[in-house]
């Protein structure tokens, strides 16, 4: 049934909002630290020891890729509610700010990445097929 | 009829948020195809789409939730909230390849680290050149460089002013948008083509709203990567922004 597969994600979602909470208060911090990703990686255990014993059927998968597939839609939904005002009314010093980490970050990035892909640690991804269409 | 129309629309705010996101994505799409010949991923466009009409409706109405705050619009709030948000983010993760990600583990961790102390560093060193000088100003925007919850949340510790408080917000802002728009762009130069890439970029370009936007435009099997390591970039900067970054501060300006 489709329901178990969406409830299977949503059981990790609030297990794994719950912990990151608790996390962080553990450590003093008002916000929740990494729930979502410890919630992602419950999901990743809960579907590799169900898959293993037999029971996530094609239908219960569904329940889960659905949401999965929704993933563009919701942010591009995101995007149509962000304070995009308040971003271009923040004036030199926010757009300096955000624009000088973002151009450093990227140069990092690019740094890193050139570095392992020159160790050869990503050659076994196959890479440039064009992601899924939306429709 | 016309008033029947907006009023159903009224009373069934989400179920008309899906139709006007396929109508954008359809249209993202058409233009991606026609306009650009398949060069511009269509949903970079829908992204950017999305922006678009989000200053359109935060012009009309002057309120700070973009289209949402138009009635006909509203359930674009729940639809794109963090509560869904978080959800599908998580649903991401059933396509996953466990060991491509634990290739890559302690890489993720690097950048989360670098993600965090460089755009604060940037932060305040724009901060000090337009004239500031007090380390609770520099700190809280700086701490906005990081992500804008990382900003108000350590301002709020801290005991900043609201001013500061919104410049803050508005430089995470400002940066959640440039990255969601520059990912795709950028995705060359930044090699971003595999899953350890992507969990590198992840914790560097932090803000999950970015990231996640971002590596969506750019190559939709990427996201779950990026954002399994993203979304403790939140926590670790209102751990550090408070507390280490905040001292390390008042030990040089104050």
């Amino acid at each position: 049934m489709v329901i178990f597969g969406t409830a299977l994600l949503a059981g990790c979602y609030l297990l794994g909002v719950l912990l990151g909470d608790i996390l962080g208060a553990l450590i003093g911090v008002k916000a929740n630290v990494g729930g979502v990703g410890i919630a992602m990686m419950l999901l990743m255990a809960a579907q590799y020891h169900m898959r293993k014993r037999g029971l996530m059927r094609p239908e219960t998968e569904k329940g889960v890729t659905f949401w999965a597939m929704m993933y563009i839609p919701v942010v591009v939904a995101m995007a149509a509610t962000q304070n995009v005002i308040v971003a271009v009314k923040g004036g030199p010093i926010a757009l300096l700010a955000a624009f000088g980490s973002v151009a450093l970050c990227a140069c990092v990035i690019s740094l890193i990445n050139r570095a392992i892909r020159r160790t050869g640690a990503a050659a076994a991804w196959q890479a440039g097929a064009p992601a899924a269409e939306l429709e | 009829m016309l008033d029947k129309f907006m009023h159903e629309i009224a009373e069934n705010q989400l179920v008309a948020a899906f139709a006007v996101v396929g109508i954008i994505v359809w249209v993202s799409n058409l233009l991606a195809r026609h306009l650009t010949g398949g060069r511009v991923h269509g949903s970079a466009i829908a992204v950017l789409a999305g922006l678009a009409l989000a200053y359109w409706g935060g012009l009309v109405t002057g309120k700070t939730k973009g289209m949402a705050d138009l009635t006909m619009f509203g359930g674009l709030a729940l639809m794109g909230g963090a509560m869904m948000r978080d959800f599908c983010i998580v649903a991401t993760a059933s396509e996953v390849q466990i060991d491509e990600a634990r290739k890559a583990g302690w890489l993720g961790f690097i950048g989360l680290f670098l993600g965090t102390v460089l755009p604060f560093i940037v932060g305040v060193a724009v901060a000090m050149a337009f004239g500031y000088t007090d380390p609770v100003a520099l700190t809280t925007i700086g701490a906005g460089a990081i992500t804008y919850i990382v900003g108000p949340v350590t301002g709020a510790a801290i005991g900043a002013s609201s001013d500061v408080m919104a410049l803050s917000i508005a430089t995470g802002v400002v940066k959640a948008i440039l990255v969601m728009v520059f990912t795709p762009v950028l995705a060359g130069f930044m090699r971003l083509d595999n899953p350890q890439a992507a969990m590198v970029f992840g914790g560097l370009a932090g803000t999950v709203s970015g990231v996640s936007a971002g590596l969506a435009a750019t190559d939709r099997r990427l996201v779950p990567y990026g954002a399994l390591v993203a979304t403790f970039h939140t926590g670790l900067g209102c751990l550090m922004g408070p507390s280490v970054l905040f001292l390390a501060i008042k030990a040089i300006a104050g």
